[in-house]
């Protein structure tokens, strides 16, 4: 791990006690933070640098009780060349999330795209909407719970190997 | 200002003085229209030819791709990543297998890695002679475009040698190729390196030097490289409003670290700097293809990892081994590591990333694509508020905005 990972693992793990870290198998960054403290751990990540939001999306786990949902943010220091992987867990009943929208511009469509796929509240977006699917659409597809196609078919059944 | 500063090259801001008694049209623009390469919808709110704001609406070929990958297993969602940038169908296909090969942490010989790097930055080549050629069009200069689609077709054709298909290639397999370079792929690679330089730089010089085409395209869409880092801009974009981010120098991935190359930078973010910086990406391209055919290392072309690597159908039809192999592959029944990873690749649009999320199953818990498109396209109506009808339709082809990537 270099300096400058250290560094920022330390600060953010004593500034923000709830925190916790892991360096998993492949050599990245997690950290786990809860809903209270991730705005105030992402304004001080970007200003400390950094500054591009490479990714966001989330993941649903209906198996998990209590952290059905989870957020998923990768930020991108770009002069020290580090990357981390922010982990929100969210429980079933309570899938409200503050918005990021107010510090990266990008995070507009990717928390779009994460409530129009999981229904993942970010309560403070501008414009919370669906974007790739269609508007009256009244279910959020990636939830684990709906199949890919429609299960009552029998026209695709094979005897030896399922569907 | 009431026209162009003719002196900065600069569209001038749109001042509300300027309403004819408020006539503000409503322009739709799209989602099928000639000028937008592809299926997007802009409504445009338009005082005489000066956009006052525009909102889009996307997802009209959406495919619900990462609900599919969810169902198949890891070797058959290469054939959906070719539908994402399909101007630059390799690039996405062996992102995949390297964000696969991250997960079981797999070595790739050498070779493997020189030879993906030749196909790769052949798509990349590929994707911005499409791209370039038709920011061309745009202007109303039609000569460039075709003479570089012929060389575009020259690349399918070497394609066509390494994988038998030309736009979505679906090339190599997790673990490497299935099979190595032929004498007929070297040879047209060779005749396509020595004609390629000198057919393009006369496009270039159809183009890059050109009064009207620069008239035309500096100062058209700009933005600074604080809003396009904010708006998590990649690739040549990002690179052409001044901030040298590549992932293949960042985080080199299949043995970049190995070639010297340069990495071309823009100022000001306009038209003109997202065209030459890829104009002279293209030549970038170029030096590490040479470089990398005349290192090509011996050995062989897929790692040596049996249970991951699909054997070669003569094998299947003839030997036990590769039998079995082949079925437990194809029936999904090889152990898959549990585990998550974030690969990204640098695209023919910038950082392709996969999120991969495995519980060790079939198929992938999880997998996100990272598409650059999706990301950079929602900066649009910012880069063209106040800008011309005209310039809106460069600023979008100049962008690369693909509808496959951006859909998903």
């Amino acid at each position: 791990m270099s300096e400058f990972a250290s560094t920022i693992k330390e600060t953010l793990l004593t500034r923000f006690p709830d925190a916790s870290y892991e360096l998993d198998a492949y050599q990245e960054h997690n950290f786990f933070l809860s809903v209270g403290n991730l705005h105030e751990v992402i304004e001080w990540l970007q200003g400390e640098g950094f500054n591009f939001l490479t990714d966001l999306t989330g993941s649903h786990y209906p198996d998990k009780e209590g952290a059905q949902f989870q957020v998923v943010y990768h930020i991108h220091h770009l002069s020290q060349n580090l990357r981390l992987r922010l982990k929100v867990d969210l429980a079933e009943d309570s899938i409200e999330i503050p918005t990021i929208t107010d510090l990266y511009a990008a995070a507009n469509w990717m928390e779009r795209e994460t409530f129009d796929f999981f229904g993942i509240q970010f309560v403070g977006h501008p414009n919370l909407t669906r974007i790739l699917n269609v508007d009256d659409m009244d279910y959020h597809p990636m939830l684990k719970a709906y199949a890919l196609e429609d299960e009552t078919r029998t026209d695709k059944d094979d005897t030896f190997f399922g569907r | 200002m009431s026209e162009l500063d003719l002196q900065n090259k600069k569209v001038a801001p749109f001042a509300s003085s300027e309403t004819i008694d408020g006539q503000i049209a409503t322009l739709n623009l799209g989602p099928t229209h000639p000028a937008t390469h592809g299926i997007f919808q802009n409504v445009l709110q338009i005082d005489g030819e000066r956009i006052l704001s525009a909102e889009q609406t996307i997802g009209y070929i959406h495919r619900a791709f990462e609900k599919l990958a969810e169902h198949r297993p890891y070797n058959q969602i290469t054939p959906i990543t070719d539908r994402l940038n399909y101007c630059s169908s390799p690039i996405n296909n062996m992102g995949w297998h390297m964000t696969v090969e991250k997960l079981i942490g797999a070595e790739m010989p050498k070779r493997v890695d020189y030879m993906r790097v030749i196909v790769m930055e052949l798509a990349r080549i590929a994707d911005h002679l499409v791209c370039n050629s038709v920011i061309g069009v745009d202007t109303g200069a039609l000569t460039g475009f075709t003479y570089m689609f012929q060389e575009r077709e020259k690349i399918y054709d070497i394609y066509e040698e390494i994988c038998g298909a030309r736009l979505t290639t679906n090339v190599g397999r997790i673990g490497g190729f299935d099979r190595d370079f032929n004498k007929t792929f070297i040879t047209k690679l060779r005749t396509f390196l020595k004609e390629f330089p000198k057919n393009h730089d006369e496009f270039g010089a159809l183009l890059e030097r050109n009064r009207i085409f620069m008239d035309r395209t500096i100062g058209a869409g700009p933005i600074s490289a604080e809003r396009a880092l904010n708006y998590s801009f990649a690739g040549p974009n990002l690179r052409a409003a001044g901030v040298d981010y590549d992932v293949r120098v960042m985080k080199p991935y299949s043995s970049y670290e190995d070639f010297d190359f340069n990495i071309p930078v823009g100022n000001d973010g306009d038209t003109y700097d997202r065209f030459m910086v890829r104009q002279l990406e293209i030549k970038e391209s170029l030096k590490i293809i040479h470089q990398a055919l005349e290192n090509l290392p011996e050995g062989d072309y897929h790692a040596d990892i049996p249970s991951f690597y699909l054997p070669p159908k003569e094998e299947v039809y003839s030997s036990m081994e590769a039998l079995i192999y082949h079925f437990k592959i194809v029936m999904g029944e090889t152990p898959i590591p549990k585990g998550e990873v974030y690969h990204s690749v640098e695209g023919g649009n910038g950082e392709l990333g996969y999120y991969l999320v495995s519980d060790g199953g079939r198929n992938p818990y999880r997998l996100h694509f990272r598409r650059p498109c999706f990301i950079y396209y929602q900066a649009y109506p910012e880069m063209i508020k106040g800008s011309l009808l005209s310039d809106a339709i460069l600023t979008m082809s100049s962008m690369n905005v693909i509808a496959g990537e951006l859909d998903a």
